[in-house]
């Protein structure tokens, strides 16, 4: 259960990286990635995750399964 | 409102006559002068530019570009971009790109660390003594992600103590860190608020992220709009200068400009700057994609000019871009890159920049003692006293008329009359002359953009624009070369005043002109 940077959408802002209730978002060549290991889709924390309601880019962040599929 | 009319001086306090004798010089710390609430008209002496101004609100602001109309011949100001976060959408922005609220719309700036910013800031001021002020603006909101700014300046204060601080800020996360902000002796904050009412910010910004959610529609604006009041207010008691930015877009906040500007007046607001929204297609804004259009620049003026006796107006701002480096209009980022500054052996010489700005001082006393001397001239012609005509400047800057007209890329505009010549803007234009040719096509767009002046003021110009010019009804002059501005302004002023009282040539008005939008982003 994780989110999933779509990297050639992001634009490095950093907007989402404080916002993330489990430090699971970091930099990577002036872009922004999840850690899907920590990334608990916000749950238990908030009601909506919270890299997704700060992002300025629509679609930037999506499911992690609908990336695979 | 408590706050209200604290360090508030008006614009026509600051910016006409010259009654010295009237000011009170033993105002206490950032209080104005005894105004209280209501209207917030300052009503005691306190008037323009050096002479006249309350000391402490002067020396707040002398050397600060972007406050003093003076200043900004002289000093220089460099942004730096450390916070490219934001906290909300505005939708004549992209955020692929600069923060328009405080920069070039469609520009990117490179994005550095604090460690990065503080270098680069030091290595700029040790070459380019000017550099009196360094802001943290977009990309982002300078407080959405708040520790890399202030990280950036407690840096920077501990190596340069001499730079002056400054932010700018949608305002939204603004009450939170007022305490933060004193605390780092920053002086100058910028607000952009575009509407007081959430009705008509439902219109501009789409939402905000707040309290862990995204709010949209008029509840965002409505949060937004008791955030930046509240942070007006809560800066304003603390005595620290505020400048409000107004983006201006026609059919949605033009007629609601003038509550933007009492709202923000009564709370103590120093400057209100009212700038054209910029919006073209490839910017990819919603504004851009939905053919909102700028205003044109007599709609700008007539903004400005309707909101005069309010906040004290500036006209001088150029939207410019948020590295840039150099006086404001001029841009010197190219010899400071990152690679370039790592390399620079960089000695902080405290005692060249104070050398520097003396002999700035020096200066602006002789400037300020032409205009006196060129109001004179115009004394008892009963022809001058009805008329006011807006004249083009090309300078490079020094506050003197010594730009080639084919060199210029832009022209300041004075509104000139019998009794001052008044800055009230900048036009951007392409470039005449390209690798020493002038180029015929470009004219047009030159005059488009300089329509509404009676006379164009440059250090030299050619043949050939002398001609279309004077056919588009425009005076090319080249007679005051090198003049303070002021002093070549008034000057000309009284001379064509003078011909048109001994019957040589009809007084007429002249049209509008175009603001040009390519221009912000064709360097970019
Ligand atoms: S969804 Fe929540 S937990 Fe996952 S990365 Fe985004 S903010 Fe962090
Ligand atoms: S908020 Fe969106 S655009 Fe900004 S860094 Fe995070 S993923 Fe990238
Ligand atoms: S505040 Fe600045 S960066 Fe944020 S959306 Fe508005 S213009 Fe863009």
């Amino acid at each position: 259960m994780s989110l999933k940077i779509i990297a050639n959408l992001c634009t490095g802002c950093s907007a989402c990286e404080p916002e993330c209730p489990n430090e699971a978002i970091s930099e990577l060549k002036n872009l922004f990635v999840i850690d899907p290991d920590k990334c608990t889709e916000c749950e238990g924390d908030y009601d909506t995750p919270q890299c997704v309601a700060v992002c300025p880019i629509d679609d930037c962040i999506l499911p992690l399964q609908t990336q695979a599929a | 409102m408590e706050s209200a009319a604290a360090s508030y001086v008006s614009l026509a306090d600051l910016k006409s006559s010259h009654n010295v004798l009237a000011t009170p010089a033993e105002a206490p710390a950032h209080v104005g002068c005894g105004t209280s609430g209501g209207e917030g008209k300052a009503s005691c002496g306190t008037s323009a530019g050096p002479d006249d101004m309350p000391a402490h609100v002067w020396d707040k602001v002398k050397n600060h570009p972007c406050y003093s109309e003076e200043a900004h011949h002289h000093y220089a100001r460099m942004h730096v971009a450390v916070a490219p976060a934001c906290n909300i959408q505005c939708n004549y922005c992209n955020r692929k790109y600069d923060c328009s609220n405080e920069s070039r719309p469609g520009v990117v700036s490179q994005k550095l660390t604090p460690e990065q910013a503080v270098k680069k800031v030091v290595a700029v001021a040790s070459e380019i003594p000017q550099m009196t002020v360094l802001g943290v603006a977009g990309p982002g909101d300078s407080l959405a992600n708040p520790k890399k700014t202030f990280d950036t300046f407690r840096m920077l204060q501990e190596q340069a103590p001499d730079i002056k601080l400054c932010l700018s800020t949608n305002g939204l996360a603004l009450p939170d860190l007022v305490d933060e902000i004193c605390k780092y002796n920053i002086d100058h904050v910028t607000i952009t608020i575009n509407m007081v009412d959430p009705e008509i910010g439902a219109k501009i910004y789409p939402w905000i992220f707040w309290d862990h959610k995204r709010i949209t529609g008029v509840e965002a604006s409505r949060i937004l709009h008791e955030q930046q009041m509240k942070g007006l207010e809560m800066l304003t008691a603390r005595g620290v200068l505020t400048k409000i930015n107004s983006v201006l877009i026609p059919g949605i906040n033009d007629a609601h400009m003038i509550e933007v500007n009492k709202a923000v007046k009564a709370r103590g607001a120093f400057l209100h700057n009212i700038m054209p929204l910029i919006s073209e297609a490839e910017h990819g804004t919603v504004f851009g994609l939905t053919g909102q259009r700028g205003p044109t620049a007599q709609e700008l003026k007539a903004v400005q000019d309707a909101c005069m006796g309010g906040a004290n107006l500036m006209r001088h701002c150029r939207q410019c871009r948020a590295d840039a480096v150099g006086l404001l209009g001029e841009d010197r980022s190219e010899e400071f890159t990152l690679d370039k500054i790592e390399e620079m052996e960089v000695v902080y010489d405290l005692d060249r920049r104070r050398t520097y700005q003396e002999r700035v001082e020096a200066e602006r006393q002789a400037q300020h003692a032409a205009k006196v001397e060129a109001l004179a001239a115009t004394e008892g012609n009963e022809a001058a006293k009805d008329i006011k005509v807006l004249v083009a400047v090309a300078t490079t800057g020094g506050g003197r008329v010594n730009q080639h007209f084919g060199h210029a890329d832009e022209f300041q505009i004075f509104e000139v009359s019998a009794g001052e010549a008044l800055f009230v803007g900048h036009r951007r234009v392409d470039l005449y002359c390209q690798g020493g040719y002038g180029e015929d096509e470009q004219l047009p767009s030159i005059v488009n953009a300089i329509n509404d002046c009676h006379a164009v003021l440059v250090s030299k110009i050619g043949a050939c624009p002398r001609d279309e010019l004077k056919g588009a009804g425009i005076e090319p002059v080249d007679a005051y070369a090198d003049e303070f501005i002021e002093k070549a302004a008034l000057s000309w002023f009284a001379d064509y005043t003078g011909r048109v009282a001994r019957g040589e040539i009809a007084h007429a008005e002249r049209g509008d002109a175009s603001i040009r939008q390519g221009a912000f982003t064709a360097a970019a």
